[in-house]
């Protein structure tokens, strides 16, 4: 074939978005032979929409596509492994209730005929020899009795095993989440050996000095777009940090808080994760803005749905002191009433007020909504209109309406404000602070770090535990980083 | 260190020793309560145990096991059936007519309900329909079907089917053998080919599926008109059985065949289904249902109530073992 030193893979303006949401706004992204490319950047920053460009799974709403040298416009998974382009997706992509040989079938359309079963058995148990050696895995174990790590190592030696397809790329994203030290080190050196037989990777982890120690290159993701890319012993720890949070300026919001920041009020909450092993605890006192942060599903949801259930049921370990409202991050799923009116699905948490005798009087509740339609600027010719007539932003505003327009002194916000436009967003901050400086509480989960510049103190997770805690004044991206980053396992 | 990765092998050896143990417990269950079913009957009338006896006790289990196979294709796609029974009675009024009358026609119309079952299969993945609300629909138009067909009980069955199902081997009665073959054959086509593998694979997870390139379409067409297809021959060994047809005659087979696949070993969801569990489940469900109760000497009025009590502790007993497994 003549292509010669032609890139592997080759997207140009790749864009992507998801409804309003722009996941990908033009990346130019290349891999070339022999290489390991390292990508890294924060939640959202696009790192798994551009991958599964990559692999197939995904087509860009814009951009080209193009391997080994050819453009190719449509682009497909089939297409994708038939070029030899492989990918390990951080969710699982075993098939529980197959065996460890069938499930390499699956990935191989040509082991089929008489005696696929043997073949298919040999091919998986050679790669996983070569990969993990002293693996203790049978092929004729069913993957859903596996332990997590041993499903993850099947799943990483299924990508590198080779049929008739041939294979020059392969995806690796977060390949050692769910690996112990000892066998995500053979797994690097196994990708070492593989880039030095002239094939190439791509690494995703979170893990820095992962990324630092085993990329040729490295590429930096925030926002949808490539904010720097370079060889990789160009970068260091610290660099690579700067580079995923952008260091730029945003005095202004700390400035205004510091300004208006009251005396501390009673204790509302204190709260342990069922996870903390030392004896750290989450403390919230009235009129406090407090930030949960750290990387998603480490927990902090966890801590926030239990406090909801301490204030009906008491728990241990959590103590709260006045009644509670929660803003969900799902809004689709977890918020709203689909088939409810706005003026309805804001009065609900406040049902007890509203009520006149047994029935709910009408009178009232429309009177709640006008109020929370005016103040928080709803924009809706009519409360009585379905809640789905409302754009997202709208819709996220009137499940704060639902929060705020209740007794609740404590409002926990799960994540709200995914996928919201950054109008919204600044009004909703605005009012966040403005009831804070009433004497509400407010625990406010986010994963845009920006955010946390509205807090007057952020608690870091990792892992299910509190890792950090952060005031105002030492509150910096790289500190929340550095902390759930930590390598320290 | 040596030490200490050799302990976590030999305890997670210990641990996948102690699942294995759980699931082959649990991959017996289903001949476990056959036997215990066979038991009682031995106990109950020692003269049941008999070639002759086994021939007329589980006469109605070849039909039954072969709607429990239907089912079973459509629950291992995450899917449910609930139109199996009235289809086996349509198969049945179809057989006792038109089949004998006129084969040809017979034979289309029964290969054009086969298709039907793949259309289905391809409406519920396309619209992302539930096929519970399809196929309950579907289980009405079918009814329909059968009585226009065979607007009262009558029609006769073609001769060479009564052949076949009055066929006497020596030694083992014709029911076992044929569950026997039944249970092998798709245990076969279902568990050791390579496009079997593909199938349980959309029960268990459909992304991975189609994230290795294979199309979620076909493989539903394939379950359903899989199902189709054990779903003629269950109406056809039916009426083999009871020489004349009535559209009423398959209505239970609904329920039983679902029974029949989770008596099995098999799972709502997720793929998890034994082509052999699911037939000796059916065998099992059809000497609980009358052979069992007539001779605990239990009232007719009260057999169908009895009946869901045996299938509750079976079913019981297996949601205990599994959570041992956990």
């Amino acid at each position: 074939m003549p292509e010669g030193n032609a890139d592997i893979i080759r997207l140009n303006g790749a864009e992507k978005h998801f409804g309003a949401v722009r996941a990908l706004g033009g990346v130019d992204f290349h891999v070339r032979p022999g290489e390991c490319v390292g990508l890294v950047g924060h939640n959202g920053a696009g790192k798994s929409t551009l991958m599964h460009m990559v692999a197939g799974t995904l087509t860009p709403d814009s951009g080209k596509i193009g391997v080994h040298g050819g453009i190719e416009d449509n682009y497909s998974v089939s297409r994708a492994q038939k070029l030899g382009i492989r990918c390990v997706f951080q969710e699982l992509s075993l098939c529980p209730n197959l065996s460890v040989a069938e499930n390499t079938r699956i990935n191989h359309a040509s082991l089929s005929g008489l005696g696929w079963r043997r073949k298919a058995a040999a091919l998986i148990t050679a790669k996983l020899d070569e990969i993990f050696p002293d693996h203790g895995i049978s092929a004729w174990d069913i993957v859903g009795d596996l332990s997590i790590g041993r499903r993850q190592m099947v799943e990483v030696a299924r990508a590198f095993t080779v049929t008739q397809d041939r294979l020059d790329l392969v995806i690796l994203d977060e390949p050692t989440s769910s690996l112990d030290a000892h066998t995500a080190g053979q797994l690097l050196a196994f990708v070492r050996r593989f880039i030095a037989g002239g094939k190439s990777c791509i690494l995703i982890s979170h893990v820095l000095g992962e990324v630092l120690r085993n990329a040729d290159r490295i590429v930096v993701m925030r926002d949808g777009k490539v904010v720097v890319a370079d060889a990789a012993n160009a970068f260091d720890r610290d660099r690579l940090v700067t580079a995923m949070g952008g260091a730029e300026a945003r005095q202004k919001i700390a400035a205004e808080i510091a300004a208006a920041k009251p005396a501390a009020g009673p204790l509302r909450v204190r709260a342990r994760p069922a996870a903390q092993k030392d004896g750290a605890d989450l403390v919230a006192r009235a009129g406090e803005i407090i930030g949960l942060a750290g990387l998603a599903g480490h927990g902090q949801t966890d801590l926030l749905l239990a406090i909801f259930a301490a204030a009906s049921r008491a728990r241990t370990g959590i103590e709260v002191t006045a009644p509670v409202a929660l803003v969900a991050g799902d809004r689709q799923s977890d918020g709203i009433f689909p088939q409810w009116s706005i003026a309805e699905n804001i009065g609900i948490r406040s049902l007890a007020r509203l009520r006149n005798g047994l029935l709910i009087s009408p009178r009232r509740e429309a009177e709640l909504a006008q109020f929370w339609q005016k103040k928080i600027g709803i924009r809706t010719p009519d409360m009585n209109n379905n809640i789905f007539s409302l754009s997202g932003g709208n819709q996220q505003k009137a499940l704060f309406a639902r929060a705020l327009g209740s007794d609740a002194q404590i409002v926990l916000m799960d994540d709200p404000m995914r996928g919201v436009d950054i109008g919204t967003k600044l009004e909703v901050y605005d009012l966040v602070r403005e009831e804070a400086g009433r004497g509400r509480t407010f625990l406010w989960y986010t994963t845009e770090t920006e955010e946390l510049d509205n807090c007057d103190h952020v608690y870091v997770f990792k892992n299910g535990r509190i890792v950090a805690n952060l005031g105002r004044d030492e509150l910096t991206e790289e500190k929340i980083i550095q902390s759930s980053f930590g390598d320290a396992a | 260190m040596t030490a200490a990765s050799l302990d976590t092998t030999a305890r997670s050896s210990a641990e996948r020793g102690a699942l294995a143990r759980a699931r082959l417990l649990r991959g017996l269950l289903p001949a476990l309560s056959l036997a215990l079913v066979l038991a009682a009957i031995a106990w109950l009338n020692p003269r049941a145990i008999s070639y002759f006896g086994f021939s007329l006790m589980l006469n109605l289990a070849i039909p039954i096991a072969l709607a429990t196979i239907a089912q079973m294709f459509v629950i291992s796609g995450n899917e449910l059936d609930l139109s199996i029974g009235t289809f086996v009675g349509f198969v049945g009024c179809v057989t006792a007519t038109w089949l004998k009358d006129a084969p040809l026609i017979g034979v289309a119309i029964l290969l054009g309900s086969i298709g039907v079952y793949a259309l289905l299969g391809a409406l519920i993945h396309l619209r992302n329909l539930p096929s519970i609300v399809v196929t309950l629909g579907m289980s009405f138009v079918w009814q329909g079907l059968a009585i226009l067909v065979l607007p009262k009980p009558g029609g006769k069955a073609p001769d060479w089917l009564l052949a076949i199902m009055s066929f006497k081997p020596p030694l083992i009665p014709f029911p076992i053998i044929a569950a026997l073959l039944i249970g092998l054959v798709v245990h076969f086509g279902l568990m050791r080919t390579s496009y079997g593998v593909i199938l349980r694979g959309s029960g268990g997870n459909p992304a991975a599926l189609k994230r290795a390139g294979w199309s979620l379409l076909k493989t539903k067409i394939v379950l359903f008109a899989l199902a189709g297809l054990f779903g003629v021959l269950s109406g056809m060994a039916l009426i083999g059985i009871t020489t004349s047809a009535d559209a009423n005659i398959g209505n239970g087979y609904t329920l039983l065949s679902i029974a029949g696949v989770i008596l099995g070993g098999g799972e709502f969801v997720g793929g998890r289904v034994s082509p052999i569990g699911a037939v000796i489940g059916a065998l099992t469900l059809a000497l609980a249902a009358s052979p069992l109760l007539t001779f605990m000497h239990i009232p007719p009025d009260w057999q169908v109530a009895a009946n869901g009590a045996i299938l509750i502790i079976v079913l019981a007993a297996r949601v205990l073992i599994s959570r041992k497994e956990r």
